[in-house]
């Protein structure tokens, strides 16, 4: 083993949200020092909402994330109900998860194009991937419009919507514009499936990692809501009971706190997503499955790329259906009675499972709230996987490999760390 | 704003501060717009799409999102200034502190111990605080979150070498012009849209809902004569306050009237400033 010391700091690692930097001293073929460090300043959440009025609540946590603000506005809202002991109509569970499909499709499109192909088919950024790349990217491009579309329908806006609120929606989109966008999403139904067959087709690095697979369990229903969390390592614990298995911990490697379940690292989104229910898919996708080939379960964790892609192929046929025989209701929305409560929930973000907790007063007023984005419950995983991935990929590699294949197994991950800053109780010095 | 002379494939900037991320999406976002653009100018710095010259790289235009709240920021912005012929601030929080800047009310040091174990160890500057306050801004482009069509539009004004025109009336304009129908005279609702600047497309009271100002104050708003309105809806001043400070509480604007209508709160006796 060479007696070579290798230092490199990744000051900001591209085509990731948010601000990242990356630590890593190999000395004598072994890795003395490994981070991904999160720089951002912190925006203090949890602590602005307290004193804020309920209702308040889905406006204020949307702005934690510009990619998932209807991630944040799903739990937000469904951990308050519970607190206050409202039971949402049938149709605005309905209308979430069409909601929700809209967010997974922008997101997985996004993260797919713009932020992870370039890894796998060698160019630095998008821009570069068009030149060979143009009809696949405009696909993408578009798959992604349609997902913000969907989001706009019931919000006005796919950045921080304005349609949904505790126990409902504001206004029930009128029948006309529904029918519109169905058409759209159905028309959508074979870019999507083209685009899945490609990703398969895509040669991505063997990555295979020893994980635990954790997300929500929604009955029949692939994952995106749900009162139970699972894992693939035999858990099964109610929502309620996320901060007795959830432990944040400070690791001796990085000054930054991980989240670990019952003492370990573990993965949330779309690989353990697809891990733990590939089998609630509908049956046409299962079919697709099926030819592609079995990938699913899969420990190679670069396996997340078609993962996301399947995702979105689900997610825009289930809104496709969802809203198959829409009805607008007349009325969208209960408005709760404020009770003394905690109320406690989690939802299936695109990144991963998101967890918030609210303890409410009877004047309606926030007293505290604590929330527990996917990007820190994946940040311990995260190095972890980085370590293994590095090692096999071979310590002696020049340092610009090694460089990108690390930055290679973060993007993979999706990090979002306008998500995770706030949240991660950091100790930074970035000085 | 001075005279615009950008050259014909002028070099583009996106930098990110404290922020959520979600007014740069608002490229991100364009699709095959985004393809277009990037073959009309050169981005040479936009880390979220994997471009990343140096900040000190000279460029024609940087755009700039994020509050300035650490040392490390007050630094880096100076750089990008002195490093670009136009700066424009983009969204909430590079033109007002955005929601983050609800710390700088009085709890924020307080804040941080309570959430971090080594307060003292975070590089945290006591204030979230607009572009503005720390360097010169050519153009502000209000908003939680900007819209492509904003962003678009004043690139293409810049381009074109016209002075991007400045969207400051009162939302009521555009849901006038939207055709909705008035929340606050129908339904006694709360709706901000009198103090709040257009941009959004008037969604909220098309929605049914009130405007919750998150495009930042109009010009010429009257914030007393709207909360004294509100407390004749039976909105408690406690409530008013908490409206002003919101998104854009940083906002001189918002941040005197929440203050103004703070002294009013706890006090039966005196239901606010007398409207006039």
């Amino acid at each position: 083993m060479s007696e070579r010391h290798l230092d490199i700091r990744v000051p900001a690692i591209n085509r990731v949200e948010g601000e990242g930097a990356l630590d890593l001293v190999i000395h004598g073929g072994r890795i003395e020092q490994l981070a991904f460090r999160i720089f951002e300043p912190p925006r203090l959440f949890e602590k602005l909402l307290e004193g804020r009025e309920y209702t308040e609540v889905p406006d204020l946590t949307a702005r934690i994330c510009g990619i998932c603000p209807v991630a944040y506005q799903m739990s937000a809202a469904t951990a308050i109900e519970q607190g206050y002991g409202v039971t949402v109509s049938a149709w605005t569970e309905r209308m979430r998860r069409v909601l929700y499909c809209g967010e997974w499709i922008q997101s997985h499109a996004l993260h797919i194009h713009l932020l992870a192909l370039p890894d796998f088919l060698g160019y630095e950024n998008s821009f570069a991937m068009a030149a060979d790349y143009r009809p696949q990217l405009r696909r993408g491009m578009a798959l992604q419009r349609l997902g913000n579309d969907l989001i706009a329908l019931f919000g006005g806006r796919s950045v921080h919507p304005v349609g949904a609120t505790i126990g409902g929606f504001f206004k029930a989109p009128d029948t006309q514009q529904v029918s519109a966008l169905c058409e759209r999403l159905s028309a959508a139904s074979d870019e999507a499936i083209d685009l899945v067959r490609w990703l398969a087709s895509i040669s991505v690095p063997k990555d295979k990692q020893d994980f635990a697979s954790v997300a929500l369990s929604d009955g029949d229903n692939y994952p995106m809501f749900g009162d139970r969390l699972t894992s693939n390592a035999g858990l099964d614990i109610d929502v309620a009971h996320f901060e007795q298995h959830v432990i944040e911990t400070q690791s001796p490697h990085s000054t930054a706190l991980h989240a670990h379940l019952d003492g370990k690292p573990y993965l949330v989104g779309p690989l353990a997503r697809m891990n733990l229910a590939y089998q609630r898919l509908p049956s046409d996708i299962a079919a697709l499955l099926d030819e592609l080939g079995p990938r699913f379960p899969s420990d190679n964790m670069f396996d997340s790329l078609l993962a996301r892609g399947i995702e979105l192929l689900y997610a825009l046929h289930q809104a496709t259906d969802l809203l198959g025989d829409y009805v607008a209701d007349s009325q969208p929305r209960i408005t709760p009675v404020p009770r003394e409560g905690r109320g406690m929930a989690a939802t299936e973000a695109p990144r991963g499972v998101l967890y918030h907790r609210y303890d409410l007063g009877t004047d309606g007023l926030i007293k505290s709230a604590r929330l527990v984005p996917p990007t820190s419950q994946n940040q311990a995983r995260m190095e972890q996987d980085l370590a293994n991935a590095l090692e096999a990929f071979g310590l002696d590699q020049d340092r610009d490999s090694l460089r990108h294949h690390a930055e290679t197994v973060i993007r993979n991950y999706d990090p979002c760390i306008s998500c995770a800053t706030h949240f991660l109780r950091l100790n930074i010095d970035s000085r | 704003m001075a005279k615009i002379t950008l050259p014909s494939r002028s070099r583009v900037a996106v930098h990110k501060f404290s922020s959520c991320d979600g007014c740069q999406l608002a490229f991100l976002n364009a699709g095959n717009d985004l393809l277009t653009l990037a073959e009309r100018v050169q981005f040479v710095h936009f880390a979220e799409a994997g471009i990343s010259a140096p900040i000190d790289t000279n460029v024609d235009i940087a755009f700039v999102e994020g509050s300035i709240s650490t040392a490390e920021d007050e630094t880096r912005i100076a750089v990008i200034r002195a490093h670009s012929r136009y700066l424009v601030a983009i969204g909430a929080c590079a033109t007002s502190g955005g929601v983050q800047a609800l710390r700088n009310l009085g709890r924020g040091h307080d804040w941080l111990a309570e959430v971090y174990p080594n307060p003292d160890q975070i590089d945290s500057l006591d204030a979230a605080c607009p572009v503005s306050d720390y360097v010169r801004v050519d153009l502000e482009l209000w908003g939680c979150p900007v819209s492509e069509r904003q962003l678009f539009a004043a690139i293409a004004a810049l381009l074109g070498h016209v002075a991007p025109k400045e969207h400051n009336d009162a939302l009521c304009m555009a849901c006038k012009a939207r055709g909705s129908v008035c929340v606050l005279v129908t339904r006694d609702e709360p709706c901000m849209g009198p103090l709040t600047r257009t941009g959004c497309g008037a969604l909220c009271p098309d929605f049914g809902r009130a405007c919750y100002g998150c495009f930042g104050p109009s010009r010429n708003a009257n914030h007393l004569s709207w909360g004294a309105r509100m407390r004749e809806f039976g909105v408690t001043p406690e409530s008013i306050v908490r409206r002003f400070h919101m998104i854009n509480s940083g906002a001189q604007d918002c941040l005197d009237a929440g203050d103004t209508w703070r002294g009013f709160c706890h006090n039966p006796k005196i239901d606010g400033p007398s409207k006039s």
